[in-house]
């Protein structure tokens, strides 16, 4: 995104030392990470280096092994119950494969944190639900579809709807690119800066889509065995000077990241 | 020492599981009785629970019924003791065969669906989803689920006892060429409330078991395709082996 950041005391969204494993696997090995309010941080990394694990213990979906998790300056990494409902509030997310409820039609997806976590009206949900489904470029005739109905990049957008229908302070995007051919894809990136400005959202992004990462964010990070090794402004990611940051961003088989391929 | 540390790792498994389960059960019961309710979904389930399964729980019944009162009578015959079949038939169905019967048929069709649904849902994120939508999933998932079960089994065992009784009745008189007075008659004089009402408490434990291990398996299935797989074969197996020692334990509380 093109637009800098207002800058604010406190973070929005604060990790210091964050560790996860899952058995012997270290995910994440003490994460350090900050994003102010209205910022847009692009985390990018390659296949299985956690940066969904790192997305599911924000948003509690997982507990991390050590560290602390902040949001707006409030400890949040072991609150649970109605202190948790009210943090979940803030935030939306876009999900990989886009997890619409294949039960529901798409407007009742859109809606669903309207109806469900608010407890507002359907009819009125409903209005919303058609008023975000045209923000994202969908016409009121998808409303009645089951999600199964809909196309890849439709479903995406769907997702994104969703995620913006209850205007949260705070979105995630899981992926938002991939498996999308390459308009497609821009359309997306398009939607996604276009829904963070409107609402004035901070937005926490992880995707390995150097052209998504390059034209959503303010800010992008590289995470590599569980650690961020790198980050800085956008404009900054081709003069990192750092080897692991060329390799990911120039796609190169050859470089100090080695991917482990059995031939044969 | 190999088999020894192979036991002592299955019992840790076991143990393991059990207090995994416990945790589960006792959190989806803490979010049956806590707002916010979701009275839609609950008729939802209950319809899908009991409506839909009246078919196959009334066929397996109706068949049941007219099976037991010609074995009955096949043996029965060979003692002089022909006039006890409907006594035999109306207690075996109210007593057992009706809330077991049910109860297996149900663990296969109702239980089976509900841990490839939300099995479905876990590997697709949508559960996860759920949460960022600040929905708790046991309330959403679980906890109508587990109300739908529980009342619905004794519903339908009531209509299966009815319907177990009239097969029994069917093969009795039009086959056996019994008495239709003197059957009815009999049917009903040695028929006391306990038989019914623990039938029906059995149906209610059933159904609570059926719904919990179908949410349990689909709430913690993994992978992808062959993940809701397992899961849904895990919680036909699980319910329909529980269902049976149940059975057991609970006559042993009604009858002993």
């Amino acid at each position: 995104m093109s637009t800098v950041s207002p800058q604010s005391a406190t973070p929005k969204i604060e990790l210091v030392g964050v560790k996860k494993a899952f058995g012997p696997k270290k995910v994440l090995d003490g994460v350090d990470l900050s994003v102010a309010k209205g910022e847009s941080f692009v985390i990018i990394g390659g296949s299985g280096t956690g940066k969904s694990v790192m997305l599911k213990s924000i948003l509690g979906l997982l507990r991390p092994d050590a560290g602390t998790i902040k949001v707006d300056g409030e400890e949040t990494t072991h609150i649970g119950g109605r202190a948790r409902d009210r943090v979940m509030t803030k935030f939306g997310m876009l999900f990989q494969g886009g997890a619409l409820f294949d039960s529901l039609p798409v407007w009742q997806n859109v809606a669903f944190g309207l109806i469900q976590g608010q407890g507002m009206k359907r009819a009125q949900a409903r209005e919303i639900a058609i008023e975000k489904l045209a923000a994202v470029g969908l016409g009121p005739d998808v409303a009645n579809l089951s999600p199964a109905e809909l196309s890849g990049g439709m479903q995406k957008r769907v997702s994104l709807a969703r995620a913006i229908a209850t205007t949260p302070e705070i979105i995630f995007f899981d992926e938002p690119t991939t498996g999308l051919d390459p308009i497609m894809a821009d359309v997306i990136n398009d939607l996604i800066v276009k829904c963070v400005r409107d609402l004035g959202a901070t937005a926490l992004t992880i995707t390995h889509d150097m052209a998504s990462a390059r034209k959503i964010s303010d800010r992008i990070g590289m995470l590599y065995q569980g650690k961020l090794i790198w980050q800085g402004p956008t404009d900054a990611i081709d003069d990192s000077g750092n080897a692991y940051v060329d390799q990911f961003i120039h796609g190169r088989a050859d470089g100090p990241i080695q991917m482990q391929v059995k031939l044969g | 020492m190999g088999f020894l540390s192979g036991i002592g790792r299955a019992t840790l498994v076991f143990l393991a599981a059990t207090g995994r389960l416990a945790l589960f059960t006792a959190r989806a019961l803490s979010h049956c009785v806590r707002p916010p309710y979701y009275p839609r979904l609950l008729l939802q389930q209950m319809r899908e629970i009991g409506y839909n399964s009246l078919p196959v729980v009334g066929l397996t019944a109706l068949f049941t019924g007219m099976v037991l009162a010609l074995q009955s009578y096949t043996g029965f015959a060979r003692f002089n003791a022909s006039s006890a079949i409907a006594t035999v038939v109306v207690l075996s169905i109210t007593r057992e065969l009706g809330p077991v019967m049910a109860g297996l048929m149900v663990a296969g069709r109702v239980g089976a669906a509900m841990a490839a649904e939300i099995g479905t849902m876990r590997v697709t994120e949508q559960v996860d989803a759920l949460t960022t939508l600040s929905t708790n999933p046991f309330k959403y998932l679980v906890a109508p689920r587990l109300l739908a079960g529980t009342l619905m089994l004794p519903c339908l065992v009531l209509v299966a006892d009815i319907i177990g009784v009239f097969g029994g009745y069917v093969v009795s008189i039009y086959r056996l060429g019994f008495n239709p007075a003197a059957y009815l008659t009999s049917t009903a004089q040695y028929l006391e409330t306990i038989d019914v009402v623990s039938g029906l408490a059995k149906a209610a434990a059933f159904g609570f078991i059926i719904a919990l291990m179908g949410c349990y398996n689909g709430y913690h299935s993994k992978g992808g395709a062959q993940g809701v797989g397992a899961a849904t074969t895990h919680a036909v197996v699980s319910a329909s082996i529980m269902i049976l020692m149940i059975n057991y334990l609970l006559t042993g509380l009604f009858f002993s």
